[in-house]
């Protein structure tokens, strides 16, 4: 839905409203995976501080908007984690942390999935092993300008989209 | 003629109190996550508007446009009910509460209260109580098995707290000799004629009722956290969700605080230094204080069990305001 002028008054302001409103309270389900989960919760604690950006953390994935996949996948957590991206309501977000869940990282083994986003879409992925807090903020910043930007229906730029590949090192079993 | 004033009257007052008090219940989350953060040492809301004045906002209008989940398995019925029965009834203690003694305003008598009834107490608790169940209404309604350990958890604190704190209010109703809020707080002359100085031992069992009532942090067994997912309200999404935390954390504990206010601390009595509207002031900065206090408590207490929670209520608060009521028939009947 792309908005080319801003001819129409109140409807892109309606949006507009709603995205502010969406970028400044996104609340992620508090779950961790692994040594990415610790990072995480240094992020939300004092001296870092997502308060400040008006996230804080709920425990119920019915509550929140944010899914940020802080750590390795493995394929026995694979289908609980697609399962509470399915709990969350729309409209929701993922942050794939850390190299594990972006790619696999340093585990290219047949018990790691190479990569979240074989199982659900990712709209940011930060580097890092593991990412520091500030990474986990720049990432968080960038997931609101991503908001930001759709509503005005433009892509992301600085974000290359991500084309899966064949994970390589899967053998057979 | 007379009947349709009247009526115009009440509700216009109605929506000037339901409004308010919303606008208030939104404030009243950024100043506990402003406090929570500061508590811990960190400035809570801070980018979205200046020193996070708009978060409430963008907040509320997050939870509205949100997708409104119903789960499969649900309760339909009591789950869609539950949310308003814990909400309407907090916001209905409202109206038996008085925010001052009437006024004159271009010759118009206004008085800053929506009813004066001479049951206005027990009025007070019977909605209180009424709001807890919309709490093991969700447990119950959600079928899924933290959603339901809070509620029974609720349940078991329930029947422990309310006890003590209807014997706890007999104290200051037996000083004043009525229920009505308005002659409570005219029982109270002067500073030395607030009721906290007479009876200590009911303030502290109705700090100790409102901390479990609201849900506050020593006795928030039914949404713990670490151990219960969200507690009961897990699997409410969008604004069903959002009007727990709002009748329970903030229109309860703000409600229940003006009505320990009027019990204890003399209501809106006070020093006329801030001109006409010197009652309303010296209320609301009332009712504020201990708000805070309920607050500092909170964010700097850990959690009981709820087995500690019945115990502390049946063998420490019940005997409490027992003992109060019996000092204080022995007190009345000496001094007669």
């Amino acid at each position: 839905m792309a908005i080319t002028g801003n001819s129409g008054i109140i409807l892109t302001t309606v949006e507009e409203v709603l995205s502010w409103s969406r970028r400044n309270s996104l609340w992620p389900v508090s779950i961790g995976l692994a040594c990415c989960a610790i990072e995480m919760m240094h992020t939300a604690a004092s001296r870092f501080d997502t308060d400040r950006l008006g996230i804080i953390f709920r425990g119920s994935p019915r509550q929140a908007d944010v899914l940020i996949v802080a750590g390795t996948v493995v394929n026995k957590v694979a289908p609980m984690l697609k399962l509470i991206y399915e709990q969350m309501p729309d409209p929701k977000w993922v942050i794939s942390m850390g190299g594990c869940a972006s790619g696999g990282g340093p585990f290219p083994t047949y018990s790691t999935l190479q990569g979240v986003d074989r199982i659900i879409p990712v709209d940011v992925y930060i580097p890092g092993c593991p990412p520091t807090p500030q990474a986990l903020l720049w990432g968080i910043i960038q997931l609101q300008k991503k908001i930001k930007e759709k509503k005005e229906g433009k892509e992301l730029k600085e974000i290359p989209i991500r084309v899966p590949t064949e994970s390589k090192p899967i053998k057979q079993i | 003629m007379e009947i349709i004033s009247t009526v115009v009257v009440l509700v216009v007052k109605s929506l000037i109190f339901i409004l308010g008090m919303f606008l208030a219940a939104a404030y009243l989350t950024l100043i506990e996550r402003k406090f929570a953060g500061h508590v811990q040492q960190r400035p809570g809301p801070l980018h979205v508007g200046f020193h996070g004045l708009l978060q409430p906002i963008a907040d509320a209008l997050k939870v509205l446009t949100k997708e409104d989940l119903v789960p499969n398995n649900v309760d339909k019925v009591l789950f869609y009910l539950a949310s308003l029965m814990a909400f309407v009834p907090a916001i209905m203690i409202l109206a038996v509460i008085p925010f001052g003694d009437p006024i004159k305003i271009f010759g118009f008598e206004i008085k800053p209260y929506i009813t004066d009834i001479n049951v206005g107490l027990i009025l007070a608790l019977a909605f209180g109580s009424i709001s807890i169940y919309g709490v093991i209404f969700a447990g119950w309604a959600s079928n899924s098995k933290y959603p339901m350990i809070g509620g029974l958890r609720k349940a078991a604190v329930l029947i422990g707290y309310e006890v003590a704190l209807g014997f706890a209010m007999v104290g200051p109703i037996m000083m004043a000799g009525s229920f009505s809020l308005r002659e409570i707080v005219q029982a109270q002359e002067g500073f030395f004629g607030a009721f906290i100085w007479y009876q200590p031992l009911a303030f502290i069992v109705i700090l100790f009722a409102i901390l479990a009532e609201t849900g506050r942090t020593p006795f928030d067994v039914q949404e713990a956290e670490a151990e219960l997912v969200s507690g009961y309200n897990t699997e409410y999404s969008g604004m069903k969700f959002g009007l727990f935390p709002l009748a329970e954390w903030y229109i309860g504990t703000f409600v229940l605080s003006a009505i320990a206010v009027i019990l204890f601390f003399g209501g809106w009595k006070g020093p006329h230094i801030f001109g006409a509207f010197s009652p309303f002031i010296w209320f609301f900065l009332k009712v504020f204080m201990m708000f805070m206090f309920f607050l500092w408590v909170h964010w700097t207490l850990p959690r009981y069990r709820v087995d500690q929670i019945t115990e502390i209520a049946w063998k420490v608060m019940l005997p409490l305001s027992l003992l109060n009521i019996f000092i204080t028939a022995i007190i009345i009947m000496v001094k007669g």
